[in-house]
């Protein structure tokens, strides 16, 4: 069983966020980190290790730098990673970052018992795109918004997290699931998992590892194969600070409740 | 000569730092005040390969090396000095004698729970009547068949309560003087075994320091580490480790004071101006990164002249000598910087100003450390 988790490096928008004069995000300006919700996955995928003993193999599409960021996830656990790399690959939006992870993820191959697992969204573009997209490609059912995964056999039972609540679903493998804040807390690297990360198995694909792919196709990669056009990039104006009411008598609650009529919240 | 770190002591220090704000930052004041031993930190550590960083895996350890070690025990202590010395004593004073010592029945037998932190380590060297003077020892042990009996008592020491396993020294031949000086290893379940009165100390207050005391307590032959008479060259050479471990505690404190400095003073207003904006706040702090920064790298090269099997005796007490006061001197500045709020618990400067002085004490005073210097000089 192999389970192949998705991982992005972005940019840290924790702290403050560097905007170049054409509205595109200045990366080199900002630390780069593993996206969050992408740690998320591979925690699971390493819970479903330590139940199970599947081999976990990490996919980043990006720049050779990405290689440090593997090295990492290789450090709390995983045990190889592949760089998705090459010139042709520059400029993809989701759709071509999608049809390219998913050449390479056939590349790995995807066997009856395997899982392919994505973060829900990469905090610097926010799309929550890419992994569903990847699913598509690929054929496989997929769940999104994971907040629980429970394996048995060849079924997991997924619950998923909505805005208005739950839903818990069964899928059979191999399925695609993405993977939010709410299913784990993402595990530390370890003292031995740094020393023995660079010793781990790292592969890079380029342009002519996956050509062969009927996926890969320079209309539908790169700049050239991105039908997203970015119209323009702005800094939401900031929102007022907000109403409070406080207390919890009747007069008061009338209040909000007149207030939310008002605006049709109600 | 490079001073840069390695891919994988880049990628340590970057664990090490995630770990210490997230689980260790948050309890370092509660533990201090309430005096509490952090079990639970300790637990997280052991899971990340911390009780067991520089030793062997097949001994249960995570493979690392020294300077991976002292960064461990440096990252801690910029946040906690508690936690550092709980990580440092176990490491250098029980699992290091043990490893460098001990017979493979021995290592085999103690070394996988000790440095997968299922069990926690301690030293018994210091007495009452034999602090620095360690050749003073007035425990015994004596041979009967198969076991030894010990009598006598220690004090003042590190995990003292929670440690499973100590590295105890004992007067074999009290004639002999240091040569009469064996060391053993002692499990806490041994009859005769107890553990005595609590320390209530000025700093690193989560750290359990306390007597132990040995009643005709029963320790196998086999428990013998090293030959018997050469405890008190095994004591020495433990110490010599352990001081990279307390110098890299120092290390950290001042460190974590400057850390605490500079957002300070570029915080509080007092006279219209930022006090980073002071040029008595800017010199205070250029010289006490200065004095850290210059502890770093007799702390790294002392490491890594351990690790790289020569002699670091003298290094490691340089490192510790000097990290040590700087750390006071640091730390006290940093109050000073803070001011009225520096002298209150609201800040965390008052207890790195506490938790620093005893890195000038323990495991060696600062005179110890310039009697072994002086002695490497050949002056007598």
């Amino acid at each position: 069983m192999k389970i192949i988790v998705c991982v992005k490096q972005v940019p840290d928008t924790s702290g403050k966020v560097a905007v170049n004069p054409d509205g595109t995000l200045n990366r080199a300006s900002m630390a780069a980190i593993t996206n969050p919700d992408d740690l998320n996955a591979v925690e699971a995928a390493l819970s479903l290790k330590e139940q199970t003993g599947a081999e976990i193999i990490v996919v980043s599409m990006g720049p050779p730098p990405a290689e440090g960021m593997l090295r990492e996830v290789m450090a709390r656990g995983v045990d190889r990673a592949v760089l998705v790399s090459g010139r042709e690959f520059g400029g993809s939006d989701t759709y071509a970052t999608s049809q390219i992870l998913a050449a390479a993820i056939n590349k790995i191959g995807v066997g009856p018992e395997d899982i392919v697992m994505c973060g829900r969204q990469a905090i610097d573009g926010d799309t929550a795109q890419v992994g569903p997209q990847i699913a598509e490609k690929l054929g496989l059912p997929q769940v999104s918004y994971a907040a629980e995964i429970k394996k048995d056999g060849d079924t997991l039972t997924i619950k998923r997290m909505l805005e208005d609540g739950y839903m818990t679903i069964k899928v059979k493998t191999p399925c695609l699931i993405t993977c939010i804040k709410e299913l784990n807390t993402p595990r530390y690297m370890s003292v031995n998992g740094i020393f023995e990360c660079y010793a781990k198995p790292y592969e890079i694909f380029d342009y002519n590892t996956l050509k062969d792919d009927p996926l890969i196709d320079p209309s539908t990669i790169g700049l050239k194969g991105s039908p997203t056009n970015i119209f323009k990039s702005f800094t939401p104006p900031q929102k007022g600070v907000g109403m409070m009411l406080e207390g919890a008598d009747k007069a008061t609650c009338d209040k909000l409740a007149g207030i939310l009529a008002a605006k049709h919240m109600i | 000569m490079d001073f840069v770190l390695s891919k994988e002591h880049q990628m340590l220090r970057k664990m090490y730092r995630e770990f210490a704000e997230n689980e260790v930052k948050p309890l370092a004041a509660e533990i201090d005040e309430e005096e509490r031993f952090p079990t639970e930190t300790v637990e997280k550590m052991a899971k990340l390969g911390m009780m067991g960083i520089y030793f062997p895996k097949e001994y249960g350890g995570a493979g690392g090396d020294i300077l991976s070690y002292a960064m461990c025990v440096e990252e801690l202590a910029k946040v906690c000095g508690t936690t550092a010395v709980i990580v440092s004593a176990h490491t250098s004073l029980c699992c290091a004698p043990i490893f460098e010592h001990g017979t493979e029945e021995q290592k085999k037998k103690y070394l996988p729970d000790l440095l997968s932190g299922k069990k926690i380590g301690a030293f018994g060297l210091t007495e009452p009547n034999a602090g620095t003077d360690a050749s003073g020892q007035q425990t015994t042990a004596v041979l009967e068949g198969d076991h030894y009996v010990l009598n006598g008592s220690k004090c003042f020491i590190t995990n003292g309560t929670v440690a499973d396993t100590i590295v105890v020294f004992a007067m074999t031949d009290p004639k002999a003087g240091n040569h009469g000086i064996s060391a053993f290893i002692v499990e806490k379940s041994f009859p005769g075994f107890s553990v005595g009165k609590h320390e209530k100390k000025m700093g690193i207050r989560g750290s359990s320091t306390c007597d132990l005391i040995f009643q005709d307590c029963i320790v196998p032959k086999e428990n013998l580490l090293g030959q018997e008479g050469k405890g008190f060259k095994i004591a020495m050479m433990t110490l010599d480790g352990g001081r990279i471990g307390i110098a890299s505690q120092a290390l950290g404190i001042g460190e974590g004071a400057i850390d605490e400095a500079v957002k300070y003073t570029q915080e509080r207003v007092q006279f219209k101006k930022r006090l980073s904006q002071f040029q008595n706040t800017q010199f205070q702090l250029a010289d006490m990164h200065t004095r850290m920064q210059a502890a770093q790298y007799l702390v790294y090269a002392a490491a890594m002249k351990k690790q790289n099997h020569e002699p670091y005796s003298m290094d490691a007490a340089m490192a510790k000598l000097f990290a040590a006061e700087a750390a006071s001197d640091v730390t006290r500045r940093a109050v000073q910087l803070f001011g009225g709020y520096g002298y209150t618990r609201e800040y965390p400067v008052e207890r790195m100003m506490r938790d620093a002085k005893i890195t000038e004490i323990y495991e060696g005073t600062s005179e110890v450390q310039r009697m072994v210097i002086a002695s490497h000089l050949g002056v007598k």
